[in-house]
């Protein structure tokens, strides 16, 4: 294990440029991933956003008995869809509505009867905030004999929908691209350092030794390059976040497990590379 | 211990390279293979150290039969020759030293067991003084040298030799024959192809011929022919 080390680290000594370039050419190719990587999460982050505003709101009956509410609004809080559900008083609704409507203030405040429902406000939990889910919550909702109206946005969720299955086609298809274009850039390097080694690797079969022990070394380096191409494509997306997030709009950056398979996924391309490389080499003589 | 059954071998382009050869190598000898530039000379030894299939006949090399072996038994057949060509083959980045130990780091020997035996083998081939220098501050004979040092380390039972002498001068090349003749008399097979009937002529050595692939001269079994023939 010691002797595959040192062959594997030898390699870096021997052929620095041609190291180097692999090292470079695999950053940049896993850059490429990563800032489509950077473009999905923050698309995925400004989805994330709009749908915390999904809510459900359910109008109450007039003289529905405090008691009865109370104890619905217990059930509700119980779906396994739903974050919270909140309680809003006929008094509090007319409240809000002064604060917030300030262009109405004269006139909500010279009513004599308050005019506004008193109503349940519903917010799901984050993995639920699909028309799907909505829908059924809101149908449950309309189930409680004191509910008079359901309310959401139908065609928003509808829309929000749409527009994350959008982004998750386009994120698999393009991110499947460049991610095979990484992989042959990648893949043609490592045949390079092969091939570069091709003389060392004959001089090793005459001399008795056996393929594992040819390709080892290979592996090790492959899974190295890839590891610090990861590293410095992590390094090079965090740069251009710092100046997109600097200079154009806020955005959200890949969390610690994210970046580690980037990472991880350089190491793994780097092995598989260089395990296939030295294969259909090995196989050749 | 080296056994040629009618082989014959034909590459995919190229026509028979070897046709109906038959011999057998024992234990200790020293063998010449001459014959012209393209007689088949590198390809019987090719054969021999299974870098190249025969397409018929039987090759057996120390207890193999290659013809059932597979490709994870040629480094352990591998490691019983030592093989030595005309272009040296060493690793330019290097040094002798370390191009032989190279030779026991592949076969996973035991790592302080090996300076000793490099420096053993560098002596022998009276090179223990350059140990340290890189092949390009090496003459093409002590290259050769390092080379036969490291076909040597592994205690190889044969050493074939493709024209070891082939890109040296006279001086040299009288020195490596000498050097590989001393390997000779410590008990190691030696089987040397070669063009150089000067050296053939010298040394009184079992001779084997090829012509265009066949095998035309075997001084072993000719001799003894001529001898029972005459009177
Ligand atoms: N890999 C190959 N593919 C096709 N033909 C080959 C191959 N190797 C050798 N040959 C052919 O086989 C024949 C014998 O070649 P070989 O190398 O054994 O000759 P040789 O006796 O060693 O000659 P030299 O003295 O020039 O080294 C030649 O005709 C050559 O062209
Ligand atoms: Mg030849």
């Amino acid at each position: 294990m010691n002797l595959v080390f040192r062959e594997a680290l030898l390699a870096f000594r021997r052929a620095p440029l041609l190291s180097a370039l692999s090292v470079t050419t695999i950053a940049f190719s896993l850059f490429v991933v990563g800032l489509f990587g950077l473009v999905a999460v923050n698309l995925q982050q400004a989805l994330r956003d709009v749908a915390e505003r999904v809510e459900i709101v359910a109008y109450l009956l007039p003289g529905a008995p405090i008691e009865t509410v109370t104890l619905a609004q217990k059930d509700i809080e119980a779906f396994p869809e739903v974050q919270a559900a909140a309680f809003v008083s006929e008094d509090q609704a007319l409240q809000r509505a002064r604060t917030e409507l300030v262009e109405f203030r004269d006139v909500l405040q010279e009513l004599e009867r308050n005019p506004l429902p008193a109503s349940i406000e519903v917010k799901l939990k984050p993995r639920f905030r699909d028309a799907e889910h909505v829908n059924d919550v809101a149908e449950r909702l309309r189930g409680f004999g004191f509910v008079d109206d359901v309310r959401f946005g139908r065609d928003w969720v509808e829309k929000l929908d749409r527009l994350r299955q959008i982004a998750a086609a386009v994120g698999l298809v393009v991110g499947a691209a460049f991610a095979a274009v990484a992989i042959i850039i990648i893949g043609t390097t490592i045949r390079m350092a092969v091939l570069q080694r091709s003389r060392e690797i004959a001089i090793m079969r005459l001399v008795g030794a056996t393929d594992g022990f040819v390709r080892r070394p290979f592996l090790l380096q492959g899974a190295f390059k890839g590891m610090l191409g990861g590293l410095v494509a992590v390094g090079l997306s965090y740069g251009a976040y710092a100046l997109i997030n600097r200079w154009l709009i806020h955005a959200a950056f890949f969390s610690r497990e994210q970046a580690v398979a980037i990472v991880g996924f350089g190491m793994l391309i780097g092995f598989v590379g260089s395990a296939a490389s030295v294969g259909r080499h090995l196989r050749r003589v | 211990m080296i056994k040629f059954t009618n082989v014959f071998k034909a590459f995919p382009k190229g026509g028979l390279a070897l046709k109906d050869v038959s011999f057998h190598i024992a234990k200790g000898e020293f063998v010449f293979l001459t014959g012209h530039s393209g007689a088949g000379k590198s390809t019987v030894l090719k054969l021999v150290y299974a870098e190249e299939p025969a397409t018929s006949g039987e090759v057996r090399v120390s207890g193999f039969n290659l013809a059932e072996a597979r490709r994870k038994d040629i480094p352990r057949l591998r490691r019983r020759l030592g093989i030595v060509f005309q272009d040296f083959r060493l690793l330019e980045d290097r040094s002798a030293e370390e191009n032989v130990a190279f030779a026991l780091e592949v076969t996973g020997a035991r790592r302080a067991s090996i300076p000793a035996r490099v420096m053993r083998v560098l002596t022998q081939v009276g090179l223990a003084a350059k140990a340290q220098a890189y092949p390009r501050e090496l003459s093409g004979g002590e290259q050769q040298r390092v080379a036969i040092a490291r076909a040597l380390v592994n205690e190889p039972t044969v050493l074939l030799a493709d024209e070891p002498t082939g890109n040296l001068d006279e001086r040299a090349t009288r020195g490596v024959f000498q050097l590989l003749r001393d390997i000779n008399a410590s008990g190691t097979a030696v089987v040397m192809a070669t063009h150089d009937l000067d050296l053939v002529r010298q040394a009184p050595y079992r001779v084997i011929e090829l012509q265009e692939g066949a095998l035309v001269f075997d001084s072993a079994v000719d001799e003894r022919r001529d001898e029972a023939a005459s009177p």
